[in-house]
């Protein structure tokens, strides 16, 4: 017996020794390597780092990390010697894990490109990291339902169109109103699945929490950063947690999914949802139109996709905007030699500044920037990208930064995420919630 | 007159010595050091004694309930397995038709992974729960459950298959001769049986119980920890702690050699415990 176990396990060890030899492949020291955090532009990167070598003889290495696997990715792949010349974090809270990898971009010219330079990430007098995207995020509708239900003979509301909504209590009667009549609008719930599933519920614990969490935040007196202060925050009162609450249940309450049913329901299910006609809203961004517009059967026209800010029933609330920032910044690994380090910032640079680059970035990644090497109207041409430059350029708006970044970690979120299922459920009450925000709140920070 | 293969031994060895030095033995040295360290990845590590072990108990409360969660999963689920694929292996050796083809297709899902397995086994489990209401997520002991008949289902025809080898065994004369005394058929499988499939009890407890306590892919594909983390067993704990908070991955590498030591110490108390039972054949 023993001799067999012990053959067994000197057979696996060989094998296993095999296959980490396969492992190793050859490394060039001139050559640079990208980890991509968005696995949707996986394909565009890969035709990039062809087109790149073709112009400039640069080897480009493009991996993608799987969805919700890039700080896992990045550990691994980092501690290698053929390590990412080029990385990505997300945000104030990933610059502290990974500020001993960080470069100092200060002089460069990718840092120049930037038009708004307080959105780059700072420390001491240098420049970590760049973002590359920006991104919006709100209430989406599917306008021809909404058209449908302003032409209802029998609809309690005097307003007459979506786009008349300003406030949380317009908000509520309209969508009170639709769920009465779902029958003869032909849908199956105002509101597409609240997905609760573990690791699907990062549109209410980071998103929807953002809203009042930033008011809070800005509520205070002789502020200068919102997110630096959040930061730094040990505790937070969570003074309009009634607000979220009631956004909450207004999702919950007129939703296609009963409400027991939710922690199952995933990103996925709530966009197909949408895309087939079933919801006429839905909360997500602008990185949804690929999904909504990948969804076989799909009943949503382009022109009628439309965006409302999440209105949750603030003080002036008429003037509040949509939800906008980012959580991609771009960073050189400092471990590297200083060639890959040169020719890492020459393709970002290329990318964002050159003809060829910039054709890439607006029509096939579909990205927003915030650099100025990017005219008014090189902007990507699908509609929630238009919604969301229509609420940038909207004088009388404020828009609500993402101020998320400075959640205390990735734990608070999963609580959070955790606590709103239990609820959902009827396992515990909103006061319950609140509790465990403000705890988690203060314990992931001591 | 000495063996030459004893005395090449060491040319033999080496290469697979290698291999489990590179495989096994580094990696485990390094994650034990990197468990008294702070660090964001391998190469970055700084000292800090002993405070993530402190840290585990003190202030972090998911490893001792993913713990207790564990242990709950494991006694139920070994006693089950071997019970049932006990069961099974005696009535497959019996001379009933078809025993060929159960055998086959109760060692099926064997072969399939466990992710799979946890998505089908979650497709179908919300499937029967959405009729009344619910989903695996709305309690814990759904998720409970769930893990033990989807643990249940992959293993049992492995373990089967173990039982079936060691009653085949069994010299035929031994089961005449008790025939002839006049065994009956309690007697034949607690006197004769049972103990000559001993050392087939042995692996079979030990791979069930270390396969229970190590459960992580049917545990992250079936609720992923949910409703609230109750359902997370330790492997998944040790895995979240490290990668979804930003300065714990010295205190998952700590939980890890915790655990470690837990799994080494059951699986060899009970190595001991069954091995002192075997006969010598």
């Amino acid at each position: 017996m023993k001799k067999r176990i012990l053959s067994l396990v000197l057979a696996l060890s060989t094998l296993i020794l095999n296959l980490s030899l396969a492992g190793c492949g050859g490394k060039k020291a001139s050559e640079i390597y990208f980890l991509n955090f968005k696995p949707e532009s996986a394909a565009v990167y890969e035709e990039i780092a062809k087109k790149y070598e073709e112009e400039t003889g640069t080897k480009l290495k493009v991996v993608t990390a799987a969805a919700n696997n890039y700080e896992q990715t990045l550990k691994s792949e980092i501690a290698k010697s053929d390590a990412p010349t080029i990385f990505q974090i997300n945000g104030p809270v990933g610059y502290k894990a990974w500020d001993d990898y960080c470069l100092d971009l200060k002089d460069s010219k990718l840092y120049s490109f930037l038009s708004d330079k307080d959105m780059a990430i700072k420390d001491d007098g240098g420049v970590f990291a760049i973002p590359y995207v920006v991104e919006g995020y709100g209430i989406i509708y599917n306008d021809a339902i909404m058209k449908k239900y302003f032409a209802l003979p029998n609809k309690k509301s005097n307003l007459k169109s979506a786009s008349e909504i300003n406030t949380f209590s317009k908000l509520k009667e309209v969508v009170e109103d639709m769920t009465a009549n779902k029958d003869k609008l032909g849908i199956k719930g105002v509101f597409a699945s609240t997905s609760l599933a573990s690791g699907e519920d990062w549109r209410w614990q980071t998103h929807l929490l953002n809203v009042p969490l930033h008011r809070e935040f800005a509520d205070m007196k002789d502020i200068v950063d919102i997110g630096l202060e959040m930061l730094d925050a040990d505790e937070i009162s969570y003074k309009y947690s009634k607000n979220f609450g009631d956004i909450f249940d207004l999702y919950l309450n007129n939703s296609v999914t009963e409400k027991t049913l939710l922690g199952s329901k995933s990103v996925a299910d709530s966009m197909a949802e949408f895309a087939l006609g079933q919801a006429a809203m839905v909360q997500n961004g602008n990185w949804a139109w690929s999904q909504i517009s990948g969804v076989k059967g799909n009943t949503v026209k382009e022109s009628d996709i439309k965006m409302l800010p999440i209105y949750i029933g603030l003080d002036d609330e008429e003037t509040q905007g949509i939800c906008i920032g980012t959580e991609n910044y771009l960073a050189i690994n400092k471990n590297v030699s200083e060639e890959q380090q040169k020719k890492s910032l020459e393709f970002l640079e290329w990318l964002f500044s050159s003809e060829t680059g910039k054709k890439y970035v607006t029509e096939k990644l579909g990205f927003i920037t915030p650099f100025n090497t990017f005219s008014e109207n090189e902007l990507p041409n699908d509609p929630l990208a238009k919604e969301i430059s229509r609420y940038m350029n909207d004088a009388e708006i404020k828009n609500i930064p993402w101020s998320f970044n400075a959640f205390p970690s990735e734990a608070f979120k999963k609580e959070v995420g955790n606590a709103l299922l239990d609820y959902a459920q009827g396992k515990k009450k909103w006061d319950e919630i609140k509790t465990i925000i403000t705890n988690k709140w203060k314990s992931e920070r001591d | 007159m000495k063996n030459p293969i004893k005395r090449y031994f060491p040319i033999f060895v080496l290469p697979t010595l290698i291999a489990f030095l590179i495989a096994f033995v580094i990696p485990f040295l390094l994650g034990f050091f990197l468990s008294f360290t702070e660090f964001t990845t391998v190469s970055n590590a700084q000292f800090v004694g002993i405070s993530n072990y402190i840290k585990i108990f003190t202030e972090d409360a998911t490893f001792l309930n993913a713990l207790w969660f564990t242990i709950k999963f494991a006694v139920v689920s070994v006693l089950s397995i071997n019970l049932i694929a006990f069961t099974l292996a005696l009535l497959l050796t019996r001379s009933l038709p078809l025993t060929k083809l159960f055998r086959t297709v109760f060692f099926m899902p064997n072969l399939i992974g466990g992710i799979v397995l946890g998505y089908i086994w979650q497709v179908i489990i919300n499937g029967v729960l959405y009729n009344f209401g619910y989903s695996i997520t709305s309690s814990e002991n759904f998720g409970y459950w769930g893990l033990i008949i989807l643990m249940n289902w992959q293993m049992i025809g492995y373990m089967m298959i173990i039982y079936i080898a060691g009653i085949q065994n069994i010299p035929t004369d031994i089961l005449e001769a008790a025939k002839v005394d006049g065994a009956n058929g309690r007697t034949t499988l607690f006197r004769i049986i049972i103990p000559s499939v001993m050392p087939s009890i042995t692996i079979c407890l030990f791979l069930t119980i270390t396969n229970s306590f190590k459960l992580f892919d049917q545990n992250l594909a079936l609720t992923a920890g949910a409703p609230g983390e109750r359902t997370q067993m330790v492997a998944l704990d040790i895995y979240n702690t490290f990668y979804s908070r930003v300065g714990y991955e010295g205190i998952g590498q700590a939980k890890a050699v915790v655990f470690f030591i837990i799994v080494a110490i059951i699986a060899l108390l009970q190595l001991r415990l069954t091995r002192s039972k075997e006969e010598e054949a």
